[in-house]
């Protein structure tokens, strides 16, 4: 009698098992699973959150230590890269302009240079000079001419043993003697209290054109000849001067100079007491 | 002590004159530190040292300069006269005195600087120097005068403290 009351029990269960997996995969029991998970749902996330913060408050001060200290040394190694690229950058810039005056250098075989770096301007206002950071025990001398890869830079008036001071050629007591391409006149170069260049005495004759290059002649002892200077800028020729003048565009930038070449093997010729006195016969 | 310290005050103040503040020019005229602080230290009611300061920052100047040697030095005293002088009447208002020696200062340093250069055989045109250097360096010292005065003035509380009478 049992086994027939039990299998009908099996039966049944099986069929509501069946019915309810059959209602669940339809979707039928979706409102009442919702119904009652829902609430199991918040209370997990209820119960989630506050074991979550409380095991925070008891791990997280080890962990703020531990991350303000990596923080700090992060940021110590950023501040050192940083200053590593701006060191480097600096270095490749040097690297750069002392590459150029190697070239330079390589084209004019017959000159020695020394190269100096520009370490500082003159206090005064009035006067266009530079401080290099080589000296007498560098081998410099007064009246050496310095240079640039791109062109004149001035000469040296005034030695230290590790320092020496460059009168530049846009100081308004600079005087050069110079030649104008292609022409082949002779002019002179003054330096202008406003930072200008003007060129002077260049004979009326002389056909001189705007863009034509300025070189330096060697005349007077003072400069090496042919190193170049400038362009032409502005010319200005009337009829009841006895030269023309111009305006030189040169090719140095002298706001920016920071590396120089002084050419060593030049012995400038003072030539002073060869010029007559007025009145002297 | 207060000589002393002018020695590493006005090498450092030349450092900064040849390398920093000769490369922020306004058209062609600079502020010249020196001649600031030798102005500020001049104006301070109790410094008795102002003309070793003067003669210290003038002769470190001339070494630098390519000026004739002594030229910045006399410019420097003259301008460190015109501060004594000011200090007597306008005692009251010091920031006031600050800016009047500093357009003296700047003025006589310049003149000075323009005389010596007219007799070493450059000279200068006189309106060029006065448009292209003298008013500009004016207005920058002006602009600069005013924290120097401040610094100066608290290295010398420091240096001179006030004695209190009890």
């Amino acid at each position: 009698m049992k086994s027939p009351k039990l299998n009908l029990q099996t039966v049944v269960l099986v069929l509501i098992g069946a019915g309810l997996i059959a209602l669940a995969l339809g979707g039928y029991l979706t409102p009442v699973s919702r119904l009652i998970i829902t609430p199991f749902v918040n209370a997990q996330t209820w119960l989630t959150q506050r074991y979550t913060a409380v095991r925070d408050t008891l791990t997280a001060p080890q962990d703020i230590t531990r991350l303000r200290q990596r923080n700090l040394e992060l940021e110590a190694e950023y501040s050192r890269l940083q200053a590593q690229i701006i060191e480097l950058q600096q270095q490749l810039s040097e690297t750069r302009i002392l590459s150029a005056l190697v070239d330079f250098a390589r084209a004019s075989p017959e000159n020695q240079y020394q190269a100096a770096a520009v370490i500082g301007r003159d206090p005064s206002p009035f006067l266009y000079y530079v401080i290099i950071n080589r000296g007498s025990d560098d081998g410099i001398r007064r009246g050496m001419p310095v240079v640039t890869q791109q062109g004149l830079v001035g000469r040296v008036t005034a030695v230290t043993a590790g320092a020496a001071r460059v009168q530049l050629i846009t100081d308004p007591a600079s005087v050069v003697n110079v030649r104008v391409e292609p022409s082949r006149a002779d002019a002179v170069l003054k330096g202008e209290l406003s930072g200008d260049i003007t060129i002077d005495m260049i004979p009326q004759g002389a056909d001189i054109k705007t863009g034509n290059l300025v070189l330096t002649s060697g005349l007077g002892g003072g400069y090496p000849t042919n190193v170049l200077i400038g362009q032409i800028a502005s010319i200005r020729s009337r009829d009841q001067d006895l030269f023309q003048q111009g305006i030189l565009q040169p090719v140095v930038d002298f706001s920016r100079l920071e590396i120089v070449l002084v050419i060593t093997n030049f012995k400038p010729v003072d030539i002073t007491p060869l010029i007559p006195a007025p009145g002297v016969p | 002590m207060a000589v002393a310290l002018a020695f590493p005050v006005m090498g450092l103040l030349v450092l900064l004159q040849t390398t920093l503040v000769s490369q922020l020019p306004l058209l062609h005229g600079t502020a010249d530190l020196v001649l600031l602080v030798i102005i500020a230290w001049a104006l301070q009611k109790r410094v008795d040292t102002a003309w070793h300061w003067t003669i210290i920052g003038g002769l470190m100047i001339s070494m630098a300069s390519a000026l004739p040697f002594g030229v910045p030095l006399i410019g420097y005293l003259l301008a460190t006269s015109a501060a004594y002088f000011l200090r007597r009447r306008v005692w009251q208002a010091p920031i006031l005195a600050m800016l009047i020696v500093t357009l003296i200062g700047t003025l006589l340093y310049h003149g000075t600087s323009w005389i010596a250069l007219q007799i070493a055989g450059n000279p200068l045109d006189f309106f060029q120097v006065l448009n292209l250097i003298t008013l500009p360096s004016l207005i920058l010292n002006s602009l600069v005068s005013i924290p120097v005065f401040a610094i100066i003035s608290d290295l010398a509380k420091w240096l001179y403290p006030e004695t209190l009478m009890v």
